[in-house]
């Protein structure tokens, strides 16, 4: 072995002519390595199938002269940006390139941003600044942030812009989940913009439990909140029969009676299902409570709690005094006060009492508790964060009960523990963890919550969203959204607003919910003595609408009070209401807006003027519209709709002045004649 | 096809996959080029090494076989790019006779990009498998195949539609729910009463493709902007062009094209099963 190793050696360095040459071979060989390795490279190999892929295409000449060879690179400084990945995806701007199946040479799809202003990975993820395929898609040890996969893209629009999007609905529903699935109750999220995000959720304070519900109920809620309602926000904390029943014994002990809420029942729960499920309907209960029918579909809105088995909840006398008036349980509640009669309390709490399920407390037998149990109860609400969500009475709200959330979408991967067989990525980790997040490690205080796999989904998004990117955003990049407003009427017509809960469903100056119209300049749209008749018998506008403004049965102080603070403060500056009149339009100006309706504009395809020929069903019924708006507000929403209400599904038609005003003549003269014969029918 | 390892649908797995087996991809290619057969024989052994990980959950044994399989839900869903199909996918095997057979073995399949919760199970006492379903990363339609064995371990199998949207057609699919649905759409839901019946001259359903595929993009954008009378068509379709812009409108006219049904020819490839 020996003398072969030193025969070679001899033969190849035996002399120093002999051994000049060997050496400067290998010094060749190696020096060639270089530019082998380049022109092996494998974007060079993409390139060289993008060329031979064109080649037989139609387009082929356009598509080799945009072709550029070599690496390529976006550079934004602003963004710390350095994208190769045009090296191999040659195609992305080639707008014919649509129908290639494969990537790397498909085009890009249409977005509203330019390539070569925002790079890849600002979007994808990604390392941008490598040249091969496994560097650029995948984490190694160096670069850990991988491709982002296709279901959560729309969380680098997030990055930016930091309100909703028409074209980003996972975003959009994850950022709603987050606020209202009471997540930022737990944990801290501060966001991008400076503000802190607020749980939109309103979790109702245990301080006065007892007056409302039995310790029973408590403790098969807590067992499993779905089973009384599967749209509960309320998560599950998985806990044993033992604690349920220690932390229902220590909120019952620990609560106050109200004053109101212990008086004994006012009136007999009636036990008239068609009278009650008649002032159910006619209320509109269903536009804010869901009632799951018996195919097993909720009917109703998500805007208060579901009421399917509401009858094993609340005590009677209870219910009453709610139904009497909300407020003095929960002044912030959402729910508006009625104004109801005894009668109609009786009725109303009779149909809503028999909604229950005896399948649901049958179980559950609880002896009286000891002094040890309540004591025990206590430490565990204190231990699980009850205080978090809901007020306690003697129990303080936590500080930073959970990890902050600000920068979760960049956390590093090497910080995170993965279960067996997951995929070690940050938004599987996410996913994960909301899906299930007690098996990362059973002593996890993170209640299970009966979330979809594409609530999960949304959720992840979000999440991903608030990352470092998003957060060193240069302001110039960051495309703000308007905060909800934290607009109050003033006086005693504010009172009478919060009162009846006008917030739940109107928005006025940017605050309040989207259920009903934006009432902000509703004093410039309609006349006095409508809305006076309105609020006395809320008819129908929209013939369509399942969610109607319900009769609060205001006496006439209350009305007058409204209605003189809503046309004097809800006005806008665009519309002098008195500038056109309601009346004295000429016959000639008339017909014409009458043939513009019917003719050239075809408005009875969502209107309807007459009953007995139009069927329009869209847009509110305009039979009495002359006697309901003001002229000054037609002729301007004939102008432009949508600078009276962003977002109106009325079109802007472009009218001239002149149409404008003939169909305003046409409308103000619909003084609901035809109504009338309607009604005959 | 096989030339490049990374095809749309890696984008979305990438990081699922096995690191290992994605070097021997790249490996076994330079291999080729650079004539080295050894590197050839490193990325088999790694390969075969990461085969075990990567491998897909044991397919369950069929106790019964049906004859036939049908759809029973999840049909023609439309979702947006990489994300679930609203509703889950339910085929149901059924024998010669149309009953349903319990513990058939149905089997899931489609494009690489897009994934099953269940790709293979038995069909429970009511003869059904569910499943979930994402779809790839790629905008354009999708063939779902759900297949059984009939009793001579004949291959039945069923294909199901969905259509994956991207930005642009997601765009239109929310301008179309605001401005178009109500007319255009002739079902009715609770929450939203279709007016399709009220109108005298019927609009089109957008996915009735047999006559809006005859339309060029161009006519389509000029209808939208310029309503129904200016092109000697019905006034009852309103100008949208002083509210839409006309990024909207192209996003409608995308999202247009890719619900419309026969499938319009510009709406991109077919993603199937290879």
């Amino acid at each position: 072995m020996k003398e072969k190793f030193t025969s070679l050696w001899q033969r190849l360095f035996g002399d120093s002519v002999r051994a000049f040459g060997v050496v400067s071979l290998i010094f060749l060989a190696s020096l060639a390595i270089a530019p082998a390795k380049n022109f092996f490279s494998e974007w060079r190999h993409y390139q060289h199938g993008y060329l031979r892929m064109v080649r037989n295409r139609s387009d082929a000449n356009t598509l080799q002269r945009h072709f550029q060879g070599g690496i390529q690179q976006i550079w934004l400084p602003e963004l710390g940006v350095v994208d190769r990945c045009t090296s191999c995806h040659v195609g992305l701007k080639e707008a014919s390139l649509t129908d290639v199946p494969t990537q790397p040479f498909r085009t890009h799809p249409v977005i509203p941003h330019k390539l070569d202003q925002f790079g890849c990975t600002v979007c994808h993820r990604g390392q941008g600044a490598a040249t091969t395929v496994a560097e650029a898609h995948n984490s190694t040890l160096a670069w850990e942030q991988p491709i982002l996969p296709a279901k959560y893209i729309e969380s680098s629009c997030g990055e930016c812009h930091r309100g909703p999007l028409p074209g980003t609905p996972q975003l959009n529903q994850g950022r709603n989940l987050l606020a209202r699935q009471g997540c930022a109750h737990c944990h801290t999220v501060k966001l991008p913009d400076g503000t802190t995000m607020k749980a939109t959720d309103d979790p109702p304070s245990l301080s006065h439990v007892a007056d409302k519900t039995t310790r029973e109920w408590i403790y098969a809620w807590l067992k499993d909140p779905q089973a009384y309602a599967s749209t509960s926000t309320m998560p599950n904390f998985k806990l044993t029969d033992d604690d349920a029943r220690d932390m229902s014994a220590f909120l019952i002990a620990n609560s106050t009676p109200l004053p109101g809420d212990t008086a004994t029942l006012s009136a007999r729960p009636s036990s008239d299902p068609a009278a009650g499920a008649s002032l159910y309907g006619e209320s509109f209960c269903a536009s804010c409570h869901a009632v799951q029918n018996a195919a097993g579909n909720m009917v109703g809105g998500d805007v208060g709690p579901e009421l399917t088995r509401g009858g094993n909840k609340v005590k009677p006398e209870w219910l009453q005094a709610w139904l009497r008036n909300p407020r003095n349980y929960d002044p912030r509640t959402g729910m508006p006060h009625y104004r109801f009669n005894d009668p109609q309390i009786a009725t109303l709490s009779g149909f809503l009492l028999a909604k229950t399920d005896s399948d649901l407390l049958a179980n559950v037998h609880l002896e009286a508790a000891t002094p040890e149990q309540i004591a025990h109860g206590k430490r565990l609400v204190s231990d699980y964060g009850c205080a978090s969500c809901h007020e306690i009475a003697g129990i303080k709200k936590p500080e930073n009960f959970a990890p902050e959330l600000s920068h979760i979408g960049s956390k590093p991967v090497t910080q995170l523990i993965f279960l067996p067989g997951m995929p070690h990525t940050l938004p599987d980790y996410i996913a994960g963890k909301i899906k299930q997040p007690r098996t990362f490690s059973p002593g996890l205080k993170m209640p299970q919550y009966a979330f979809t796999p594409a609530q999960i989904d949304s959720l992840t998004t979000a999440l991903l969203a608030l990352n470092d990117r998003s957060n060193t955003l240069p302001p110039s990049l960051a495309v703000a959204t308007t905060p909800e407003s934290d607009y109050q009427p003033a006086g005693k017509a504010g009172k009478l607003m919060t009162d009846l809960a006008c917030f739940s469903c109107h928005r006025i100056n940017g605050h309040g919910g989207d259920m009903a119209p934006d009432l902000t300049w509703e004093g410039s749209s309609v006349q006095r003595e409508w809305l006076v008749q309105f609020f006395k018998n809320p008819g129908t506008l929209r013939p369509s609408l399942i969610r109607r403004m319900p009769r609060f049965n205001l006496n006439d102080a209350e009305v007058n009070e409204l209605t003189d603070y809503i046309m004097t403060v809800y006005q806008t500056p665009a519309i002098d209401r008195d500038s056109m009149p309601l009346s004295g339009y000429s016959q000639g100006q008339v017909e014409l807006g009458k043939q513009l309706f019917y003719g050239k504009y075809s408005c009875q395809g969502c209107h309807i003027v007459d009953t007995k020929t139009d069927k329009g069903y869209i847009g509110p019924t305009l039979t009495h519209v002359g006697s309901r708006l003001t002229a000054a507000w037609i002729y301007q929403w004939m102008k432009n709709p949508q600078s009276l209400r962003p977002g109106t599904a009325e079109p802007n038609r472009g009218m001239s002045d002149d149409e404008a005003r003939a169909l305003t003549a046409f409308l103000i003269s619909q003084k609901g004649g035809a109504r009338q014969e309607a009604a005959k029918k | 096809m096989t030339r490049y390892r990374y095809m749309p649908t890696h984008v979305g797995t990438a990081a699922h996959g096995c690191p290992a087996e994605r070097s021997s991809a790249i490996a076994s290619r330079r291999a080729r080029s650079v004539f080295l057969p050894a590197v050839a024989v490193l990325a088999t052994i790694l390969a075969t090494s990461c085969s075990q990980q990567s491998a897909s959950a044991p397919v369950p044994k069929p106790t019964a076989f049906g004859a036939a399989i049908v759809e029973s839900s999840g049909g023609k869903q439309i979702a947006q790019t990489g994300s679930l199909l609203p509703q889950p996918v339910v085929v149901q095997v059924n024998d010669k006779q149309g009953a349903a057979v319990a513990g058939a073995l149905v089997e899931f399949a489609a494009a690489p990009s897009v994934t099953f919760d269940s790709p293979n199970a038995l069909t429970d006492s009511s003869g059904q498998v569910t499943s979930n379903v994402s779809l790839g990363g790629m905008a354009g339609r999708y063939q779902l195949s759900a297949s059984t064995f009939d009793k001579s371990h004949k291959k039945v199998e069923l294909k199901i539609e969905a259509i994956a949207l991207g930005y642009q057609q997601t765009l239109g699919r929310h301008l179309n729910d605001q401005y178009c649905e109500r007319c255009h759409n002739p079902e009715s839901t609770v929450e939203r009463v279709s007016n399709y019946d009220n109108l005298e001259v019927k609009p089109h359903p957008f996915t009735e493709g047999d006559t809006l595929n005859k339309l060029s993009d161009a006519d389509l954008a000029a209808i939208i902007s310029h309503g129904g009378s200016a092109l000697n068509k019905s006034a009852l379709m309103p100008a949208w062009g002083n509210t839409l812009s006309k990024s909207d409108v192209q996003a409608l006219i995308s999202y247009i094209r890719a619900v419309s049904d026969p499938p319009s020819r510009s709406a991109g490839p077919v993603y199937a099963k290879h």
